[in-house]
């Protein structure tokens, strides 16, 4: 028997003309999980995917001034409930397989948002630093990228420093540039993470592949905050 | 467990000894733990044993391989197995070893006399009393108590925690409920307040779990291991079965090795029944409440199409009659519902109800509370302080808490949610209280199911019994 990846409910599958005729993909969640997990729908900033009711919103104006370094980024979910108690579970508590339940809708916003447009895309996963790897064992950013069918590339490397999800806004973008690249990437880049928060994190790693020779950066999160 | 301990030998070995946890968990600085690595006074043990095809969890005892799942690694460069039913705990993995004490053994105090309560037991008290303080003289590896819904059995418990503690062991009482834990506290304080106690459950704040004398939550018990000389689990019945198993691996690894677990139950599972028919589980029967009076039997009230009405937020003609006519309108009053949305959705419609009957003078009177619920634990203390009138819950407060003077209503009593156990559990919380020993208990069902009948017909059992004493 299946059960469901989240809350261990068994799965039922009731036999209907479609998935009688049809090959379906298989589901692992149950539907009362699956429905509680809120999409971004609607209309959104062009640019970081926030629910945002003009095309560009007031974070993205004011990096436009600066010089914006990163493209786009597009979400898939609202960083609430649900999701963001899966979020936590999946990295925090480290319960790795949980990535199953993004690995559909991740692969599927891959296709439509940049692998149409660009075919020579190089996924780029965020580095975790040390004493998160030891804490965790895994890097979630490149537990992601695995899923996407195209090149990882893991060309940034991060220095060792504080968790990022403690810090309020002003220390974030404050924040010295962790990251350093590895080696030079000639071609345009897609970071997949877990979260875009206030989207420095993207930012300071696109300034880096820019520095070295990237034309492009792109970002694809599973949720925006 | 984060707190850092200051370093002495004798804290650490208190702070260490019958625990099995992992290097993160340890309440000491990572240069100690070190040292108390190289000089094998804590040895490590695998987290996760596993064969071809199976595996345990060495902490929680889970087997179940949908529980289990892989990740790959990014130090080992290898595949771990992980458990994911306990990793709420912290991640159990075969990458990481779990550790035991193995310096000295922390001697604990005996006590002379330790139990600074003066209240007195009845005589079907003292009765039990006295077999579960024989028990734990004697060593008896288990014993159940089989006591009516308030009949006491904390009190009961003082004899036989005495007399473990005039002997220096160290006990633990285990229940599957918080808010259980959370109440029993400050009773224990007041019973025993020469001996180091603590609580631990999920919430408290950062614990050492360095005490004699441990309350917990059964999900504590699993960072135990050969730690008390008496375990005492409180409502044995309250878990499924899957959990049942996982339950009595935690409480067989949190004892030593000559040890004596006390069980307490209102509502015997099936198979507890089966081993004290058999004789394989010594027990003794308590069908009397601490003020004597008999256990009020629950009335059931059909009500057509009541499921339907209640998923389109309209409550049954029944309840509302009813309402008007409580015997005694002064009673608080507890809602049960099956489901938490239940809980949300019917909030609305019962105040305005309530409002509208004069039951209650404001909005505010009323609160509802669930498991998720952050407030949860103001909202309990301020029904009980009756500063609240009403309380509409799910099943979460079907057991161990107690309120005064309440009438019950459980909406929908034929839901699955609500098995024999827990309904005898639910009536049990009216009349509790020697001034008003007895509320009404109201079960509005549109079909009645076995486990209605089966707990109306053990409560008036329990009542036969209780009236030949």
């Amino acid at each position: 028997m299946n059960f469901c990846l989240y809350c261990y409910e068994p799965l039922e599958k009731s036999l209907t003309w479609s998935n009688w005729l049809t090959v379906e993909k298989k589901s692992v969640l149950c539907s009362t999980c699956a429905e509680k997990m809120e999409k971004i729908t609607g209309q959104r900033c062009k640019v970081c995917s926030r629910a945002w009711n003009s095309s560009l919103c007031f974070d993205c104006q004011q990096w436009r001034e600066l010089g914006d370094n990163m493209e786009r980024n597009y979400s898939i979910f609202h960083y609430d409930g649900m999701v963001r108690d899966m979020i936590t579970q999946w990295k925090f508590r480290g319960d790795y397989i949980l990535r199953e339940i993004f690995r559909n809708e991740l692969q599927i916003a891959f296709e439509k948002q940049f692998a149409g447009n660009d075919s020579s895309l190089a996924i780029v996963p965020v580095p975790l630093s040390k004493n998160r790897m030891s804490e965790r064992g895994f890097n979630q950013s490149l537990a992601l990228a695995e899923m996407l069918d195209a090149p990882v590339k893991q060309v940034l490397g991060r220095k060792t420093g504080e968790k990022q999800a403690t810090k309020n806004r002003k220390a974030r973008l404050k924040r010295d540039n962790p990251f350093f690249t590895t080696e030079p990437l000639q071609q345009a880049a897609l970071i997949v993470d877990d979260i875009y928060t206030t989207g420095t994190t993207i930012r300071q790693a696109a300034q880096q592949l820019k520095l070295h020779g990237c034309p492009a950066v792109y970002s694809l999160t599973i949720a925006r905050s | 467990m984060d707190k850092q301990i200051a370093i002495s030998p004798q804290l650490l070995a208190q702070a260490l000894s019958g625990k099995r946890i992992l290097e993160e968990e340890f309440p000491v600085p990572q240069k100690c733990f070190q040292v108390l690595h190289s000089t094998k006074q804590v040895i490590p043990i695998p987290a996760i044993e596993s064969k071809k095809g199976s595996a345990q969890c060495t902490r929680c005892g889970n087997t179940a391989m949908h529980y289990f799942a892989e990740y790959p690694c990014g130090i080992c460069k290898k595949k771990h197995l992980y458990c994911r039913n306990c990793i709420q705990m912290g991640r159990i993995s075969e990458c990481k070893p779990l550790y035991i004490w193995n310096g000295t053994e922390t001697a604990w105090p005996a006590h002379a006399d330790p139990l600074t309560w003066e209240g007195q037991l009845t005589r079907a008290q003292s009765r039990a009393a006295f077999q579960l303080e024989q028990a734990v003289i004697e060593k008896k590896p288990s014993y159940l108590s089989f006591s009516v819904c308030g009949s006491g059995k904390t009190e009961m418990l003082f004899p036989a925690i005495t007399a473990a503690l005039q002997r220096g062991d160290r006990i633990a009482l285990a229940s599957p409920r918080v808010d259980v834990i959370r109440e029993l506290l400050p009773r224990m304080e007041q019973a025993f307040r020469t001996v180091s106690l603590e609580a631990l459950y999920g919430g408290s704040e950062h614990r050492a779990g360095n005490s004699q004398l441990i309350l917990a939550t059964t999900h504590q018990l699993l960072r135990f291991y050969q730690a008390f000389d008496v375990l005492i689990i409180d409502e044995v019945d309250a878990f499924p079965y899957y959990l049942d198993k996982s339950l009595m691996y935690a409480a067989r690894q949190a004892v030593k090795k000559h040890s004596t677990i006390l069980y307490l139950t209102a509502t015997p599972s099936k198979d507890l029944r089966l081993q004290m028919k058999l004789g394989k589980l010594p027990y003794v029967f308590v069908p009397l409440r601490y003020h004597g009076h008999l256990l009020p039997v629950p009335q059931f009230k059909f009500s057509f199409n009541l499921t339907r009405q209640l998923a389109t937020k309209k409550l049954p003609h029944s309840f509302c009659k009813w309402l008007m006519r409580r015997q005694n309108p002064k009673r608080q009053l507890l809602i049960f519902v099956p489901k938490i949305v239940m809980v949300k959705e019917l909030k609305a419609v019962i105040t305005a109800l309530l409002l509208k009957t004069n039951a209650i003078s404001a909005a505010e009177e009323l609160q509802a509370v669930f498991a998720a619920d952050q407030d949860r634990e103001e909202k309990i203390k301020q029904f009980r302080d009756r500063t609240l009138h009403v309380l509409i819950t799910t099943t979460i407060l079907e057991r161990g808490v107690t309120f005064p003077s309440v009438d019950v209503a459980v909406l929908a009593a034929g839901h699955e949610v609500f098995n024999e156990a827990g309904l005898v559990q639910i009536a049990g919380r009216a009349g509790r209280s020697a001034d008003d020993p007895s509320g009404e208990v109201i079960f509005f069902h549109d079909g009645k199911t076995d486990a209605m009948e089966k707990a109306r017909q053990l409560i008036i059992d329990m009542n036969a019994r209780g009236r030949k004493l």
